[in-house]
């Protein structure tokens, strides 16, 4: 056991000795596996990110919350069915909030209507386009995630009433009011004017594809002058206990054939969402990406396993006499495996700290430069990172270091 | 058996030769060279005991290089026994030989073949990280080696900071420094002018008096002449096996 100690530290003598000595070869090896490591560990960070980045869209949808919707959120191949379903009117949250009133210990809380719409928001000369515009009612505050920057939202009366009011999105507010308090400004909603009575803290991106900071809330019945009666909408249902989201999804759906009547054998006229599915959905398009990206960097690395591999090689020839020496004063074969796998793993060590530390520095570069881009940098990766490395080195240096340690020492003592 | 031999000359004191330690009979060593196969030893049977100043010695193509590599346990025989210190060594297999190459075994090349990044020091204690001992005793039992061979003001010089001679002598403490059974030199003076020769050649001397076995493998008689006894090769068979003149 102390022998293989001191075989070990020897063995690490030797390994420094002879980078030191081979300086620039051993830079050049180990810039292979610096490439690799940076590749792979770059794109680790980005699937990061992108997880972080799922994680938080998702965490705007809410856990709690069911989406009663015409569409499910999933891709459907016989559209024509989902088509001719009745479409959701602003009434069903009413219907629904009775039903649930009536359910003893219901697991579902409140129902709440939300329509949207496109369109524009203007304000004197400046002028945002491409608007979220939900129209809702005051139990709105109870299921959304969002909290308020400025001011407030609408309350019961004025939601009942139908007042022009409006809460704004932080990207419209400050569009529109750039530096400035937006607060009992008039903005103007496709032809309509609004007063704004509050702003939305600042929420980002829903996946890239829109932002959730360019919206405008303001009350349902407020739009319904201009949307007409019929419009149709989403029915938010908050969830009492969100560990119980499936036997919520259940009432719900009860709930829902109920109101509209549905006949036992028909099949539901509605969807019911919830984030769960849209990660369902969304996981195997992560996984892919995550795969595709680590496969190809992944390549990157090999190259860089290669070049230890050959160097290795290149230094059991050189050394052939040493190793015949060596074992001649009585070095087994463990022990000349040992000297060459650790030098491979030393170089690739080596590389590995290296390509983290740049990565750890690009991360950081990436971050300040350009924040929208997802990259996170996790001290897992720093783990991961030199595991792949030891075992880039173990892996490359097997084959020259086993070599080394099957010479026969006649040959090896030979050997000029 | 062959007895253990006294020197006639009187100059040269013949110290009384101990326990056998190498014991060899009948050894056969084939070599296959493509479809040729070539006999380098073919029945060689030979004694060595303790404390014999030993020279072997023949012409090239006479078997000399392959006695040195069974006598060093580098190689085995195709054939025959050999007993080192009663072990037979004839069937080990790489690592058990490694073992007794470690702690019965010094060598002493013509090359020197010291590692040239490392110090006189580190070179001397190489055998003993192999044999598993501490830095700390292994320190001790360089530096004494070292200064046995006159060395002790050079232990931090590297091997091209020193002439050959000094070079050689690290080798030799090298070769000391686990105290082997026997001292294995092959060809020790080759690479160095007649005068460092003779210089190496005392030290040998020196050691034999204190008590060591030497075993000197060259093709040269003057340093032949240093020896007790000498083995002659011709065609993989002993010629001659005797004192010295």
């Amino acid at each position: 056991m102390t022998r293989l100690i001191y075989e070990f530290t020897e063995s690490f003598r030797i390994a420094f000795a002879q980078i030191r000595a081979n300086t620039m070869r051993s830079i050049l090896t180990a810039l292979g596996v610096i490439i690799g490591i940076v590749a792979v560990t770059l794109m680790g960070t980005a699937i990061n990110g992108i997880d972080i980045g799922f994680q938080q869209s998702l965490a705007m949808l809410g856990d709690d919350v069911l989406y009663v919707q015409k569409w499910p959120w999933h891709n459907v191949d016989d559209w024509w069915n989902y088509q001719n379903r009745p479409a959701i009117r602003t009434e069903i949250a009413d219907q629904l909030n009775r039903v649930i009133e009536q359910t003893p210990n219901s697991l579902l809380e409140i129902a709440v209507p939300v329509a949207g719409r496109n369109g524009s928001v203007k304000a004197g000369q400046n002028s945002v386009s491409g608007v979220m515009i939900f129209g809702t009612t005051a139990d709105y505050s109870r299921i959304t995630t969002t909290e308020i920057a400025e001011g407030r939202l609408f309350n019961e009366v004025e939601a009942n009433a139908g007042r022009q009011i409006a809460v704004l999105g932080s990207t419209v507010s400050e569009q529109l009011f750039p530096g400035r308090s937006p607060l009992d400004q008039i903005v103007d909603i496709r032809g309509q004017h609004f007063t704004v009575i509050g702003t939305l803290a600042k929420q980002g991106d829903f996946l890239g594809i829109f932002s959730f900071d360019n919206q405008v809330i303001v009350p349902l019945n407020a739009m319904r002058k201009y949307y007409g009666n019929r419009m149709g909408v989403d029915v938010r249902v908050k969830v009492r206990d969100k560990t119980k989201l499936t036997q919520a999804e259940d009432e719900l759906t009860g709930a829902m054939r109920r109101v509209r009547a549905q006949l036992p054998a028909e099949r539901d006229n509605f969807s019911i969402n919830e984030q769960q599915a849209f990660k369902e959905q969304l996981d195997p398009v992560k996984k892919g990406i995550a795969f595709a990206g680590l496969f190809i960097t992944g390549l990157a690395l090999f190259v860089g396993a290669i070049g230890i591999m050959n160097i290795t090689f290149v230094s059991v020839k050189e050394r052939t006499k040493e190793i015949g020496t060596r074992k001649a004063l009585g070095a087994r074969r463990f022990t000349i495996l040992l000297q060459f796998l650790i030098e491979a793993v030393s170089i690739s060590l080596i590389g590995g700290i290296v390509g983290l530390l740049l990565t750890y520095g690009l991360c950081m570069g990436i971050k300040t430069a350009m924040p929208a881009l997802p990259v996170e940098f996790s001290y897992g990766l720093v783990i991961i990172s030199m595991v792949v490395s030891i075992i880039t080195g173990i892996v490359s240096g097997f084959a020259p270091a086993w070599g080394a340690s099957r010479l026969d020492p006649v040959v090896a003592l030979r050997y000029e | 058996m062959i007895p253990p031999t006294v020197s006639r000359s009187a100059a040269r004191a013949v110290r009384p030769p101990g326990a056998l330690v190498i014991e060899i009979e009948g050894v056969t060593k084939l070599y296959k060279m493509g479809t040729e196969i070539i006999h380098a030893l073919r029945g060689v049977s030979l004694n060595i005991r303790r404390n014999e100043y030993l020279a072997i010695m023949g012409p090239s193509g006479s078997g000399k290089s392959t006695m040195m590599n069974m006598l060093g346990c580098l190689d085995t025989p195709t054939a025959g026994r050999y007993e080192f210190s009663g072990k037979n060594v004839a069937h080990m297999i790489d690592d058990e030989l490694a073992e007794i190459r470690n702690r019965e075994i010094g060598f002493v090349f013509q090359t020197f073949n010291l590692l040239p990044r490392s110090d006189a020091l580190h070179n001397v204690e190489l055998p003993l990280i192999y044999a598993g001992m501490s830095p700390h005793d292994r320190r001790e039992r360089a530096l004494l080696a070292l200064n046995n061979v006159g060395l002790g003001d050079r232990i931090h010089h590297r091997p091209n900071e020193l002439s050959g001679g000094q070079r050689q002598r690290v080798a030799i403490a090298r070769a000391l420094v686990n105290n082997p059974s026997i001292i294995l030199a092959d060809e020790p003076t080759g690479n160095l002018d007649s005068r460092t020769g003779e210089e190496i050649m005392a030290l040998f001397e020196q050691l034999y008096e204190q008590g060591n076995t030497i075993i000197v493998v060259t093709h040269e008689e003057d340093i032949a002449r240093h020896a007790r006894r000498v083995v002659r090769l011709r065609d993989g068979l002993i010629e001659s096996d005797g004192p010295i003149d």
